[in-house]
């Protein structure tokens, strides 16, 4: 790391404690999304400059209740802390408590102590202790404990100059110990600090307690904590309950020393209440969710249409700009129809996504989530997913990449495995366009029934058949993938509380960043690639095209750009791409399509999106602008099907195509992201086999039942 | 001898003290979350289908599915 001398400081506490609004003061814009080495779990750092002008780096950790991991995404707090000797071990911690609820955030802090690295107690939330007439002695506090205790509220900044003066202050560890580890226990202790070299008893301890959190043991120390291990019969948490009940105890009695008045006023919650009666109520509990998923909706397709409209113009003009200034040849051709055109592709999702999260974030910052959780945990469960899962396929709608990313907080891997299974048959932005299009093209725009707009109904009927595909598909893997993991719920509900917007901003940029980042590498790529295989053909039918084409249109009097078009149409026929479309035409006959739906369908494999601009350049209207639809339309409706002499896109066509594409798992980015996160190739190769086969069938259904 | 009542069994409104666990396994986290033998433990309303279930413990919030609720024994 090139920050390699400053101090990293470790950001810990429990979920809803205020953590990322203290990250956010104290990093501002300096952050950045990495990984933990060796895991793929996100790391957020940021830089944080301290008053005396010296920097130090900010790691922001998964939400935990306590350092026993409950999911993947918490067992990575107690790899880096049980960790003391690499290059990522935190040189400071501090531990976040909300101080409205500090018996709760004290048990990690406890932990955290008794870990043995240095320790900042920070209590956030003091405006709502002021409120509700609670107030402690933090000196008392701060010398039982051993480690310094900073009050703050993480809303307004106050106490953040306090935080920076200790951050920057030396930290000794503190010399409390707060519980001591069993007389069972210490035996193999001293055995395991012996041969292993660790630094203190508890931490030792969870070696024997937590072996799947020790991945950073190479396997010969691992084999010995292992040996050891079987020797005294330990298993993971055999004496957790106890030790937790230790540890609250010692706090129950510290927080009866501390408390110099206890709470006397509960008004600040009582609105939160009076919220939740109306907020989770059978009738109007849902009948407010559903109209806020509607405004969503309604904000991804209508508003964001204005911004993806500027995107996609300034991308062409780039690209019609670069093509004009540099000197013709290949490299000005890969820039100007590959790498501009792939970068527009990536960047045109942008605004979708960040108004997605713009709402996802202040719904979670709100403490709404939790209660959508709530509401739906039931109903979800019956197909096999969480309550959790309503996050990540809410964001599929936008985008899948990041919605596979959000399944990190479901803990129960089989729930979490079936909804990165079936997130991706939520309707992404990416099918939207190649959704108008056909749409435009085989359904009428009439009103029926007086007000509902033929058009707008068979889109809607789309997204509908993507979400039903999905809860049938995880239904179905429910009965499959036979794992018996008892899955949880247990989840805070927190107060409500009016979103902080700058918060919200933050989540907005991270996403954002994430998407583009992730994505886009792959994306790039792609489109790379199909530019070579859309732009070269074996042989020399390629540079022999000019000569063909004019020898075939002779006798026609095209314009300069007509000729263009069918000079480019017919490269695509005779590239790569165009060769492979039609080696696929046996296979996609049944569907209903030709060789040239074909390199449409093989170019958009990777990326669905890219199916208009190819139908375009196919259909040898290359030079109108991409995003011109009529003309597309108009062309794509002269289309001709030899067998038959109607036209080519008939309805029936197009709803083969409309259901293959809302099926089929046609984005390289999304797989990618799969392999990531389920750590191997199994899942992603089942998904794209499974999407693909029920997309080709269904397609196959349609056409076969309405031709 | 009269069989301890559990969370489940409650009524909104209905306030009681945990007195202990039925499920080792989940014991273990529920007393992560705050929720100790000895705790007083208010119950406050059902999702709409009767499940999950919300209740108050040690001054905050907890939503529970109703097997989970179902561990905790009650005195009141």
């Amino acid at each position: 790391m090139a920050s390699g001398k400053r101090l990293k400081i470790a950001l810990v506490g429990n979920p809803n404690s205020g953590k990322s609004s203290l990250f956010n003061y104290l990093t501002g814009l300096n952050q950045k999304i990495g990984n933990f080495p060796g895991v793929t779990v996100e790391k957020k750092t940021g830089a944080c400059s301290l008053l005396d002008g010296s920097v130090v780096e900010i790691v922001d950790f998964p939400g935990i209740y306590s350092i026993y991991p409950r999911s993947l995404d918490e067992q990575i707090v107690s790899e880096v802390l049980l960790d003391h000797h690499s290059s990522a071990t935190p040189d400071k911690i501090i531990v976040v408590a909300d101080a409205t609820n500090l018996k709760r955030g004290l048990l990690l802090l406890t932990q955290v102590i008794d870990i043995g690295l240095p320790t900042i107690l920070v209590l956030n939330m003091m405006d709502l202790v002021a409120k509700a007439g609670i107030s402690y002695d933090l000196q008392l506090l701060s010398k039982k404990l051993g480690v310094p205790v900073v009050p703050i509220n993480a809303r307004n900044g106050i106490g953040i100059i306090e935080l920076k003066t200790q951050l920057a202050a030396t930290l000794p560890v503190s010399d409390k110990t707060i519980f001591s580890i069993w007389d069972d226990a210490k035996l193999p202790v001293k055995q395991l600090r012996d041969r292993v070299g660790i630094d203190n008893d508890y931490e030792a301890y969870l070696f024997l307690e937590q072996p799947q959190s020790l991945g950073f043991l190479n396997s010969e120390r691992k084999n010995i904590v292992d040996q050891i291990r079987s020797e005294y019969k330990f298993f993971p948490g055999k004496f957790q309950g106890a030790e937790t009940i230790h540890r609250y105890s010692f706090i129950q009695d510290l927080l009866n020393e501390i408390t110099l008045k206890a709470s006397v006023d509960q008004s600040w919650k009582k609105r939160s209440r009076q919220l939740d009666l109306i907020l989770t109520h059978k009738v109007w509990g849902y009948l407010i969710f559903f109209g806020i998923l509607f405004l969503i909706f309604q904000a991804i397709f209508a508003w964001a249409t204005v911004p993806m409209d500027f995107i996609d113009g300034a991308f062409a003009n780039l690209s019609r700009y670069i093509s004009s200034v540099l000197p013709q040849g290949p490299l000005t051709s890969l820039l100007a129809e590959g790498v501009i055109p792939g970068l527009g592709g990536i960047i045109i999702f942008v605004p979708q996504i960040a108004i997605l999260f713009a709402f996802i974030s202040a719904l979670e910052e709100s403490g709404y989530m939790a209660r959508v959780v709530f509401l739906m945990d039931k109903m979800m469960r019956k197909f096999g997913l969480n309550g959790k899962s309503v996050v990540p396929l809410m964001s599929g709608v936008a985008c899948a990449i990041p919605a596979i990313m959000a399944t990190r907080t479901i803990d129960n891997w089989k729930e979490r495995t079936i909804t990165i299974m079936v997130t991706p048959l939520m309707s992404c932005s990416a099918r939207l366009p190649i959704f108008t299009i056909l749409i435009a093209l085989i359904v009428p725009d009439q009103k029926t029934l007086g007000f509902f707009n033929l058009q707008g109904l068979a889109l809607m009927g789309l997204y509908l058949l993507g979400f039903v595909a999905a809860m049938g598909s995880a239904w179905v893997m429910k009965l499959i993938i036979n794992v018996k993991e008892r899955s949880y719920l247990m989840m805070e509900l927190p107060t409500y509380r009016i979103p902080k917007w700058s918060n919200v901003g933050f989540t907005i940029l991270e996403k954002t960043k994430a998407f583009v980042l992730q994505a886009g590498k792959v994306i790039m790529a792609i489109t790379i690639i199909l530019w070579v295989l859309g732009s070269y053909g074996p042989g020399d039918r390629m540079s022999k095209a000019e000569e063909v084409v004019q020898e075939q249109t002779k006798n026609m009097r095209l314009t300069e750009e007509g000729m263009a078009d069918r000079i480019a149409a017919y490269k695509l026929e005779n590239s790569y791409a165009g060769i492979i479309g039609k080696a696929i035409e046996p296979a996609i006959k049944p569907l209903g399509y030709d060789w040239k739906i074909g390199i449409a369908l093989i170019t958009s494999f990777a990326a669905r999106e890219v199916f208009v601009g190819t139908i375009a350049t196919i259909y040898s209207i290359g030079s109108v602008k991409e995003d011109d639809e009529t003309t597309i339309k108009a062309r794509m409706k002269e289309e001709i099907n030899p067998d038959t002499g109607g036209p080519r896109f008939t309805p029936a066509v197009g709803f083969s195509l409309l259901v293959f594409y809302t099926f089929a798992m046609q984005c390289m980015s999304t797989l990618a992201v799969v392999y990531r996160e389920t750590h191997g190739w199994k899942w992603p190769m089942i998904q794209l086999v499974y999407m693909t086969v029920l997309a080709y069938v269904s397609a196959l259904a349609v056409y076969q039942i309405l031709s | 001898m009269t069989r301890l009542k559990n969370v489940s069994q409650m009524k909104p409104g209905e306030v009681g003290i945990v007195a202990g666990f039925t499920d080792d396994h989940l014991s273990v986290k529920l007393m992560e979350m705050g929720c100790l033998p000895g705790a007083s433990v208010r119950f406050n309303f059902t999702a709409p289908f009767g499940d999950p279930v919300c209740i108050s413990v040690s001054g905050y919030e907890l939503s529970l599915r109703l097997d989970e609720a179902a561990t905790i024994s009650i005195l009141n």
